[in-house]
């Protein structure tokens, strides 16, 4: 999918510079033979149409729809334009224009895409021509009707592994998995379960390898109106604070602003009072809901899509919000990684535990251990935190859904990946993965072409069989996991990270949210790290000299090669440029 | 007792935790004046007054903590001694030889502040009365910002320090006060006579002959004022188009003559000129420009294009203005303060202007190497005394066009040719005299430095110095020793060297220059000077890339007063947009918008592969312009990355570099070959990389508590976001969503 020539860090190049042997005229005699195709993947429909381009204007050209993607290729330009686009990425289809449309190109389609964009193609009038093509996009876009062992750490004698929602029978949107405190029987927890939001009891999701604090998650207590208490889920929460030992008031962290928490109560919900809960004390973190953020996002568009905003950009980015509800998002999970770093154990939540909770839980994460900072870690983390406990992926994403005003939807999970994006722009060395790997992540969301981020929850998850099914995001990745590595990174254990949430330092992800701008995305090679890629490449001649002359000088062989890092290591992620 | 309370805050409670408590200061005061009275002074300083018992302190919200000490005033610096700073193995690790952590340059300081009784008031010299505030707030032009409490000071003490600190560094004073003077006076005059060999001058015929040859420069240089025979505002030599005579020199004492700055392989060059006088009768004025005009086109074989700056960039005082409200955006005096700022970071970014102003310099420089290199046009910069945004744009120019520049000896002698030859009223737009009727203070030289800085961040592999060496050269501004910075011209620094001592029949005093950086840093020091990432390149003929692209010639001259940004308020782009429109027609609209009007050259550029050494563009669209970070908040506690930030990128670079050189070496020994050295010079070994911070090599870490910075009222400001706020996350649940 990526074009493996250029080091431009997208995956769906809008418009790709490929092909350039193929001349006018064997594409007019035979078309589309280089439409890229996936094993199972079924050509559908091809039609002559007109791509506005929003930066090149009008061109003319032919799209071919298969059952997963829409590809355009221009035969006007050279080196032909194409737009690969899988139909996953397709948030709305809209037609433009009537029959009796005048002026050019007014007659045609508008696709408002997830990923940043809109496409808009024009058809000529005549005949049914654009019913058909947007019936079938309408049909193969949306066509709604249609794991792993948790790796949890070892069990202690402070907490244990329970099956009790081995059925999804305690609570359908969890793991079958869970790790609670060692205390707690089963029936505790079905008590429990009873009070908290969608049965989602607090549960472990990590433990720090040296003071044994945990961080909890779960979703927020059905106080209600009438302020109910229930002894089961204080005494329980009073166990977790127990367990490690050290801490003397357990720290819940409501994702909400108060606000919002305090108005749950209406529908049912509500926070942990302070005369239930004595030995636990509340923190509101003021994190917005899931439509703030959607609307924000939207504006953010605006902004960049297809003129970015130029005399004011600074006023526009701020009117967006966007980075401030980054800034809040990462504010937080700093706040939890303190906690947990002077021994405290926390308790994290929201409202139902599977957005903020989510994002909060996983930053932490990976703030303070550096395993998640790795390729695999990285992985698990998303599985983990975010598939396994029921990340509403299918509903926030709207996938092969045609409501596109879907107020479920919301990029949740892209504000997560951009604030570890940021994280990897403050730590430029203390991550293994770079920025393509998230933006894969990012446009796989949208793709459809693998399992990993299908359906709400595990247990639809495991009757849909999307395991034997469908193939995982990560094996791709792994499979050709050096396109991923960071050159810069530097293995440092127990080292936890404090990003400065500060809007001095939170950056907008141009290479992300602007890689449809032409003259955006030429700014996009990282200098440093290709000028850094040559010296790699250089080094090694030199080591592969060293060696040569080692082996023809053989009286003194090699006692002091003077190469601290180990450098076979390197060297087998590392493309040479030179 | 102890309770001063929190600077400006309400606060009742003691919020000082010192180290020495009243009653310990007592024992310690005989040791304690005893290192007080040798602070480390340079040759020619001499301390006007001191106040001990001065307590240092760092506003920090939760734990303030002060360090008792002796604060001084020389005629150098505002000085802080304390037992603590003094230790080696906490110093930095980048240190200033001549400056030590708590000096401040009295031509450093930018604003004082006073706190009495909770107030907080700006001191204004020459209004100083008897009475003393109990707090100073000195904010400085490096921007740092120190707190100082008198409160446990001698009342005489205390008064004196007060008023010989305002005396010596807000009060207006003669050019002989300032310490280059007696400086140069006292410091054996041997060292100062050393120069930097590779830097260019530019104050012989040589250099300019030199200069001229290395870019086949089609002009001659003239000797027309040697001894300042006709101007004391032009240098002694300069360089002119052939045709221009010495009478014609002479006769607008150089106003309305073109200076050569630069010439391009096709053979078009770059020229500046000074506005003609405007009582001239206009058929003079306007014969007379028509030969000046004839001679830069050599007889009309080679276009020119007049850009008179003063219709399309911002003039000196907004440029002024809006310095002074960024630069008020980074002297933060609380944790509170910066946690509020952060709110409305952006649009206050937005409202300074700073950042605009940068890029419009930037694309006005793209614009012109656009005629020098598409259309192979002559360009004249014109401005009213040409050495102010004059020498901004023609350095950028060359640093766009010519590699040679983005080498550190080639950047210190493009400052030397356009800046300190050139005749930038260095004295008066730094202001180092206080004299505010007279002067008009500007920093312009600071604009063109963050100019540079953008180009250095968007391709860093193509400049050989670093950012540090860029934010170092922006401190020496303000410090008054060296000659470059000191003078308005090189007339003014030849007299003031001359009449330094009249009487005694010495040699003229020779102050330093600045690129004599030994005099600042020592070799280790000075090695972050140097940019691992630059690209060394054999520079090609240029005569191979000469037939590349032949543009048609474009006119002469283009409206470009219309692109000048409207001065009003609330005349809105789109209005104006459309009047250009209706006024101008489709083809001349197109150089208005002033991204639109180098598209091509842009496209062109990008077309090809990234040479470093070639053609330089800056990227211009709103996300690419960005702050000077390294500068800006080096100081500010609250924005440092514990053991982040670009900076660990570098460092990983240095290593690899170091590596290399090993094995490189390695490899020579071996083969028994002796091959010239790659470029990697020395390598800087500091702490690891975990225990730095963001701001490094300038923030020290010992100065650092480490915790988390949480940000503090975040709550404002998204209250906008109306009903979608109150919603539930999903709707599924509830029905009556509150």
């Amino acid at each position: 999918m990526a074009s493996a020539s250029t080091p431009a860090y997208n995956s769906n190049n809008l418009e790709n510079n490929s092909s350039k042997n193929a001349s006018r005229e064997s594409l007019r005699m035979e078309p589309l033979v280089d439409v890229p195709q996936l094993p199972g993947e079924e050509r559908i429909t091809d039609k002559d149409i007109i791509y506005i381009c929003p930066f090149n204007g009008a061109v003319k050209g032919k799209v071919s729809i298969t059952n997963y993607r829409l590809f355009f290729k221009s035969f006007e330009v050279d080196p032909a334009m194409t737009l690969d686009v899988p139909l996953g990425v397709i948030s709305r289809i809209e037609k433009m224009g009537g029959a009796s449309s005048r002026g050019e190109n007014s007659y045609g389609l508008d696709i408002t895409c997830k990923d940043m964009r809109n496409l808009r193609f024009a058809l000529k009038q005549e005949g049914h021509s654009r019913r058909d093509i947007f019936e079938l996009l309408f049909r193969y876009a949306f066509p709604l009707s249609h794991s792993l062992v948790s790796p949890f750490g070892l069990p202690n004698n402070k907490w244990r592994i329970t099956f009790v929602n081995e059925q999804y029978e305690l609570c359908d949107t969890y793991p079958t998995v869970l790790m609670v405190p060692f205390k707690a029987t089963d029936e505790d927890l079905r008590k429990v379960s009873a009070f908290r939001s969608r049965n989602r009891i607090p549960v472990v999701s990590w433990i720090h390898p040296v003071n044994q604090a945990v961080i909890m998650r779960c979703s927020q207590p059905l106080v209600g109106m009438s302020g109910k208490r229930n002894k089961d889920d204080e005494r329980y929460l009073d166990t977790i604070r127990e367990a490690n030992g050290q801490t003397a008031k357990l720290t819940i962290y409501d994702a909400r602003p108060n606000v919002n928490a305090v108005a749950n109560k209406a529908t049912g919900g509500g926070y942990e009072g302070e005369d239930a809960y004595q030995n636990a004390e509340l923190v509101f973190l003021d994190i917005h809901n899931i439509h703030v953020m959607r609307e924000s996002l939207k504006k953010l568009k605006d902004i960049v899509y297809p003129q970015v905003e130029e005399t004011h950009w600074l006023s526009s980015l701020e009117s967006t919000h966007w980075l401030e509800h980054i800034k809040l998002v990462l504010a937080g999970a700093i706040q939890v990684a303190d906690k947990l770093s002077s021994g405290n154990s926390v308790v994290v939540h929201c409202s139902d535990g599977w957005d903020r909770t989510a994002q909060l839980t996983s930053l932490s994460m990976l703030m303070l251990d550096s395993y998640y900072r790795t390729m695999t870690g990285f992985q698990v983390l998303v599985q983990k935190e975010w598939i396994s406990f029921g990340h509403k992926f299918s509903s926030r994403i709207g996938h092969g859904d045609k409501n596109h005003a879907d107020a479920d939807r919301s990029p949740i999970f892209v504000q997560f990946i951009d604030c570890v994006w940021q994280m990897t722009k403050q730590f430029p060395t203390a991550f293994e993965f770079n920025e393509l790997f998230l933006m894969t992540i990012l446009d796989n969301l949208y793709s459809c072409r693998f399992g990993t981020f299908l359906y709400n929850c595990e247990s639809v998850r495991d009757s849909m069989e999307v395991k034997e099914k469908t193939v995982s995001l990560w094996s791709m990745i792994n499979s050709e996991n050096g396109k991923y590595i960071n050159p810069f990174y530097t293995k440092e254990s127990s080292r936890v990270l404090y990003p400065v949430a500060s809007m001095r330092h939170l950056e907008l992800w141009v290479s992300y949210y602007i890689r449809w701008n032409p003259r955006i995305r030429q700014q996009q090679q990282n200098p440093v790290e290709q000028r850094y890629m040559e010296m790699l490449a250089l080094r090694d001649q030199y080591l592969k000299k060293l060696e040569e002359l080692q082996i023809s000088d053989s009286p003194h062989i090699a006692n002091n090669s003077n190469s601290p890092a180990s450098p076979t290591q390197l060297v087998h992620h590392v493309q040479t440029p030179l | 007792m102890l309770s001063l309370g929190s600077g400006g805050g309400k606060s009742t409670k003691p919020s000082f935790v010192s180290y020495v408590t009243p009653e310990d200061m007592k024992i310690k005061e005989k040791e304690e004046g005893l290192r007080s009275k040798h602070p480390y002074l340079l040759p020619g300083e001499v301390v006007f007054c001191s106040a001990n018992h001065v307590l240092k302190y760092t506003q920090e919200d939760a734990s303030q903590r002060g360090v008792y000490g002796t604060l001084l005033c020389t005629n150098f610096k505002i000085a802080f001694i304390s037992g603590e700073s003094a230790s080696q193995e906490t110093a930095p690790p980048f240190r200033n030889k001549l400056l030590s952590e708590n000096d401040i340059p009295l031509t450093c300081v930018d604003h004082i502040y006073g706190v009495s009784d909770e107030k907080k008031k700006l001191i204004i010299g020459g209004q100083v009365k008897s009475k003393y505030p109990s707090k100073l707030i000195i904010q400085c032009k490096d921007l740092r910002v120190f707190h100082f409490s008198l409160t446990y000071a001698k009342e005489e003490e205390a008064k004196k320090i007060f008023q010989g600190i305002v005396h010596h560094s807000l009060e207006p004073k003669s050019l002989k006060c300032v310490f280059a003077f007696s400086y140069c006076e006292t410091a054996s005059t041997s060292q100062a006579s050393r120069k930097s060999s590779l830097t260019l001058m530019f104050e012989t015929k040589e250099d300019w002959s030199m200069e001229l040859g290395r870019t086949k420069g089609n002009c001659k240089v003239s000797s027309a004022n040697e001894d300042y025979a006709i101007s004391e505002k032009l240098p002694q030599f300069f360089v002119v188009p052939f045709a221009v005579s010495d009478d014609d020199i002479l006769r607008f004492l150089g106003k309305g003559i073109p200076f050569w700055c630069w010439s391009h392989h096709s053979g078009c060059a770059l020229f500046k000129m000074a506005c003609l006088p405007t009582i001239q009768e206009d058929g003079i004025s306007q014969k007379y420009m028509h030969r000046m005009l004839d001679a830069v086109t050599q007889d009309q074989l080679c276009p020119v294009k007049i850009e008179d700056l003063s219709s399309c960039l911002p003039a000196l005082q907004d440029l002024q203005l809006s310095y002074n409200k960024f630069k008020q955006l980074f002297l933060i005096d609380s944790t509170t303060e910066f946690w509020v700022s952060d709110m409305k970071w952006f649009s206050s970014l937005e409202n300074s202007g700073w950042l605009e102003i940068i890029r419009q310099c930037l694309m006005k420089a793209v614009e012109i190497v656009d005629y020098l290199e598409s259309a192979h046009t002559s360009v004249l910069i014109v401005e009213e005394h040409c050495s102010d945004l004059c020498c901004v744009l023609s350095s950028l120019v060359q640093i766009m066009l010519d590699p040679y520049y983005r080498t550190r000896s080639g950047f210190q002698s493009l400052i030397q040719k356009e800046w300190v030859a050139g005749g930038h009223s260095f004295l008066d737009r730094c202001n180092h005299l206080y004299q505010k009727e007279k002067e008009a203070p500007a920093p312009v030289f600071l604009l063109f430095l963050e100019c540079v800085w953008q180009l250095l961040q968007q391709h860093a592999p193509a400049f050989q110095f670093s950012e540090t060496y860029l934010t170092v050269l922006s401190d020496s501004i303000n410090i008054p020793l060296f000659s470059t910075f000191l003078f308005n011209s090189q007339h003014h620094r030849d007299t003031a060297m001359k009449s330094g001592h009249p009487e005694a029949q010495r040699s003229p005093l020779n102050f330093p220059s600045v690129w004599d950086w030994s005099l600042q840093f020592d070799c280790k020091a000075q090695s972050l000077f140097t940019n691992p990432l630059y690209v060394e390149k054999p520079i090609q003929d240029k005569a191979l890339r000469k037939t590349s692209h032949q543009k048609h010639q474009r006119q002469l001259s283009l409206p470009n007063t219309l692109s000048k940004p409207s001065p009003r308020k609330g005349f809105f782009k789109e209005e104006t947009d459309n009047l250009k429109k209706i006024f101008l027609g489709k083809r001349i609209s197109k150089w208005l918008n002033p991204t639109e009007s180098s598209k091509e050259l842009y496209e062109s550029w990008q077309r090809k592969p990234l040479d470093y050494q070639g053609l330089l563009l800056p990227y211009l669209d709103g996300p690419a312009v960005q702050v000077w970070m390294q500068r800006y908040l080096r100081w500010v506690p609250e924005a440092q990355i514990f053991g982040g930030g670009s900076i660990t990128t570098v460092n990983r670079v240095l290593e690899l570099a170091s590596e290399i050189q090993d094995l490189q070496k390695e490899v020579e020994r071996r083969s028994c070959r002796m091959n010239s050295s790659i470029a990697w010079k020395q390598v800087y070994s500091g702490p690891p990389l975990s225990a730095r911070l963001s701001s490094f090599p300038f923030t020290a870490t010992h100065a650092w508590s480490f915790k988390p910075a949480i940000p503090s009222s975040i709550r404002q400001g998204l209250g906008s976001v109306s009903s979608l706020a109150d919603k539930e996350d999903d709707d599924s649940q509830g029905s009556g969503v509150l």
